[in-house]
This record gives C-alpha cells, sequence and structure tokens, in this order.
C-alpha cells in the first residue's frame, strides 16, 4: 500500500501535471465551452425569389428591390414562320420588395390577358443546419386583375361584372436544401378563378407543385417545375383544354443579375394562368421558351452593417 | 498531514488563479476589405462577433469567427461570399492559433501600449497557413485591446474568384482586426 505521504505526493504531481495540461489545453476548447448557441440558418436555399415560372421560399432581403422582366416567347413549333415564336412575345415586368427578412411585397403587369397583379410572401419557418428545423416554410398569396376590354355579350342588357376579372392564388412552399447542389420544394396550391368558363367547372383549382435545382456550378443551375392539378382539371378556356405545366429551366448568376432560360408548355406568367390554364401541352409539342431576368437593387442598408469611416482610418 | 493535505488542495484550487491569466471576448471585430480600384462597388463586411482568448502568461492567442456572422451593405454581396467565396455551409469558422512572440516584453498588469508580433496558424475556408502579424496590445486595468491590420491572399487559402470579376476583387483582402478583451 501507498504511504499517506506518497499519496499526497502522487496527488500534487497529478494535479500539477493536470493543471499544466489545463493551462495549455486548448483555449478554442475553453472559448467554446460557453459560446452562446447560435442558429445556424441554411442560405440561398434557390437563387431567385422565382423557381422558373412560380414563386420559390426565397424572400428579398431587407431593403432590397427587385426588378424583374420575363419573356415567353410563342410557340417554338412555329418554325421560321414565326421566327420559332419569337414573334409573339409576351412579357411581364414585375417590382418586388422586401420589408424585413421575412416579408415580402410585388406588383406586376403581364401582356398576357392585361393582367396586373399584387403579391404577399411571408416567411414563416426557416431551415437550419445545426438541427431543429428541417425546412423553409413560405406563404405566397396572389391577386390579379385582367384589364381587357370587356367582351361583347349576347344580350345587350347584361353587364360585365367588374369581379368577373378577379383571380386569387395561396400557396405554401415547403423547401428543403438537401446539400449545396440540390434543393427540392414542394407547393401545394389553391388558385380561385371568381369566373370561369361554364358551371359544370369549379372556381376554384387544387394543384400540388413540385420542384427543385441542381447546381452544375457555383453560378450555374438547372431547375424543373411542375403543376400536378388535383381538382378542375377538365377546365376549359374560351373552349380550348388545359394542360399541367411543366417547365425546365437553367440559370445563370453573374453580380446583381440572375439570369433564367426556360422551356414550358405555359405562355402565361401569372399563377392562375400557369397553373390552371395552361392551354398548351409538352406531348402536342407546343412548347415556349422565354427567359426572366432579375436585378437587384439594394435600397434600405442592412442594419448591422454600419459605415464607419474612422474603423478604417485608425491604421 | 491533514494540513498539508489541505494546504496541497488549497494550492491546487488556487494555481489556475494565479497562472492561468486569462482574457476573452466575444464582441471583438474583424473587418475584411477586398476592394480594388475596377470594383464597381465597396468589397467589404463586418463581424461584431469574434471570439477570442488570451493565455498572458504563456502568450497563446486565439481568435475564432464565424463566417456567416458577417455582415454587408448588400445583402446579395453577403449570399455571395457566403455561398460561392466562403463555402459557410461546408466551413463555417474562420480561427487563428498562435503566440504572441515578444510576451515577456508586455506587462499586463502595467497600463500602456505594447508593439508585438503574433505568429501562428490561421484557417480561412479550410486551408491553414503560417502567419505572422504585427500589432499592438493596449493595457487598461483588466482590460486588453488587440489591434492588428495585415493582409491575405485569397489564394493561399484556396478562395478562388472567378475570371468574370478578377479585376474586381483584390487578390490580397485587407483584414482589420479590433478585439477588447476582458480578464477571466
Amino acid at each position: 500500500m501507498f504511504s499517506s505521504k506518497k499519496l499526497v505526493l502522487l496527488s500534487l504531481v497529478f494535479t500539477a501535471f493536470s493543471f499544466t495540461t489545463f493551462a495549455q489545453d486548448d483555449l478554442f476548447a475553453e472559448l467554446e465551452k460557453n459560446a452562446p448557441k447560435k442558429n445556424d440558418y441554411s442560405f440561398a436555399t434557390f437563387k431567385s425569389t422565382r423557381l422558373i415560372n412560380g414563386s420559390s421560399i426565397e424572400c428579398l432581403g431587407e431593403g432590397v428591390l427587385d426588378f424583374r422582366i420575363s419573356h415567353r416567347f410563342g410557340q417554338l413549333s412555329q418554325g421560321m414562320e414565326n421566327f420559332f415564336g419569337m414573334d409573339n412575345a409576351v412579357t411581364k415586368l414585375s417590382l418586388d420588395y422586401g420589408i424585413n427578412r421575412w416579408l415580402m411585397i410585388g406588383i406586376g403587369h403581364s401582356a398576357f390577358n392585361k393582367e396586373d397583379d399584387g403579391s404577399l410572401k411571408i416567411k414563416f419557418l426557416r431551415q437550419r443546419n445545426n438541427g431543429g428545423m428541417p425546412i423553409t416554410l413560405t406563404y405566397f398569396a396572389n391577386a390579379s386583375i385582367e384589364t381587357m376590354p370587356a367582351p361583347s355579350l349576347p344580350v345587350a342588357t347584361q353587364t360585365w361584372l367588374f369581379s368577373n376579372r378577379l383571380f386569387y392564388t395561396h400557396q405554401v412552399l415547403i423547401a428543403r436544401k438537401f446539400n449545396d447542389k440540390l434543393s427540392l420544394q414542394l407547393m401545394p396550391t389553391v388558385v380561385h378563378y371568381n369566373l370561369v368558363d361554364s358551371t359544370k367547372f369549379s372556381n376554384n383549382t387544387i394543384a400540388m407543385g413540385v420542384g427543385g435545382r441542381i447546381k452544375l456550378t457555383k453560378r450555374a443551375a438547372i431547375t424543373a417545375e411542375y403543376y400536378y392539378r388535383l381538382t378542375n382539371t377538365g377546365l376549359l378556356v374560351y373552349g380550348s383544354p388545359t394542360y399541367n405545366a411543366f417547365s425546365l429551366g437553367f440559370e445563370v448568376e453573374t453580380g446583381g443579375h440572375v439570369f433564367q432560360l426556360m422551356i414550358s408548355n405555359s405562355q402565361g406568367l401569372t399563377e392562375r394562368t400557369f397553373i390552371g390554364q395552361t392551354t398548351d401541352s409538352w406531348p402536342k409539342n407546343q412548347l415556349h421558351f422565354g427567359f426572366n431576368i432579375s436585378r437587384v437593387f439594394t435600397i434600405v442598408k442592412p442594419k448591422g452593417y454600419v459605415e464607419n469611416k474612422d474603423e478604417k482610418k485608425a491604421w | 498531514m491533514k494540513k498539508l493535505v489541505l494546504t496541497a488542495s488549497l494550492l491546487a484550487v488556487c494555481i489556475p488563479g494565479v497562472f492561468a491569466q486569462k482574457y476573452m471576448t466575444r464582441t471583438g471585430k474583424v473587418i475584411f476589405d477586398a476592394t480594388t480600384k475596377k470594383s464597381p462597388e465597396k468589397i467589404d463586411g463586418k463581424n461584431n462577433e469574434v471570439a477570442s482568448m488570451l493565455n498572458a502568461e504563456t502568450g497563446e492567442l486565439v481568435f475564432q469567427v464565424l463566417v456567416k456572422s458577417f455582415k454587408f451593405e448588400k445583402q446579395l454581396m453577403e449570399e455571395h461570399f457566403n455561398e460561392n467565396y466562403m463555402e459557410s455551409d461546408k466551413f463555417p469558422k474562420s480561427d487563428f492559433k498562435g503566440k504572441i512572440a515578444n510576451s515577456k516584453d508586455v506587462n499586463f498588469s502595467k497600463d500602456g501600449i505594447y508593439n508585438t508580433t503574433v505568429a501562428g496558424k490561421l484557417t480561412i475556408h479550410g486551408a491553414t497557413n503560417d502567419v505572422s502579424v504585427p500589432g499592438t496590445i493596449t493595457v487598461s486595468g483588466n482590460k486588453i485591446k488587440l489591434a492588428a491590420k495585415f493582409a491575405v491572399k485569397l489564394a493561399d487559402y484556396k478562395i478562388t474568384v472567378p475570371s468574370l470579376v478578377e479585376d474586381k476583387v483584390a487578390k490580397e483582402a485587407s483584414i482589420i482586426l479590433d478585439a477588447e478583451l476582458t480578464q477571466k
């Protein structure tokens, strides 16, 4: 057995040893020990606030204005006669603004049906990398008004009601960034048409959208978007049958611009058209080439960044 | 015998208090600037959440920076910084571990400004390099202020700049460090 003297000596040596190791111990470990836990939110799930035709979960940053020009050309199959559809372009101009990190508002005008729209986007949940929330969830709402001249009605005493021109869309966008290459999104959607072709049809179309992107390089990606209608698939638009919209895209980012090129069977650019009233179809080779150009401007500088020239002058 | 044990254990308790004179902060500041003459806009970011710890006895010094905590004037630049340049999902932290080369010349119990050189390993974007950085230590009471300005070559840390904007982003970013550490 150890004598008690030896024991004390041993414990002294031991404690001294343990303290030397402690003193030399990683200062990092000590820093980490009481480090406040920070939420590590994932970012840049998608490049832009629009996936292709429809919205992505992304909102603009606080004080950021996004000016967007979207073009959808006529059918590619029109051939040389119409320069592969280039002669029949539809344009949409839109402005979106980020009020804060989770609230975005927007207005737009589309030449297709001469439609004006206003939209609202609210980010409710943010995906976290360090445990917790696995998805980002955003609510998107859009109301639009068709401004075409009223059609001539068969009975002279009938009037074309203003409410006939209104459409509403609600979407819950759920996305996950799986890694730096792959992001996927689900978009349960309800579109309400104040007026449909016939009483046979419902005024509401319920659809489930799926979409995603695969990044090819740091700044280029391929994207896809499909809206599958669960109800109201027999909806006719001025007598034409309607199809589910499928779009394939390629996007490239350069500085403050995002360019999105796509091929889609929808020429319409508002939610109510591409989700529920797409009258062209892939099997019939009725495809449209198109592009979106987005340019962002910082209107209000973010809070965390305060310019202070003295900080740099000190040196 | 009991007394001896008591003294020994007392001593053991006191040792870290005496020897490990440590200073720390979690609110240090790092600014980086990669603006060139050809840059169409300022390329700089600011981080006010830099953690640092100094062992005054050994002169050991560490810094730790969460890359995502850098704030930018433009939100898009912040996104590009994180996504394309620093790849902060893959490399969430940048850090430095080193030693004050002339720590014996710094009297941490006497107020004053001391010129120093700190040498050690700087890790950014998953790449580690040996660096030696001149700076100042300002001692005032139980607080010490560390200040330094140095340059990092992006290529040394495998941070690639696309050829399209090659002349618009500085090949060497200047780093300004400013941290006030309080005795623990």
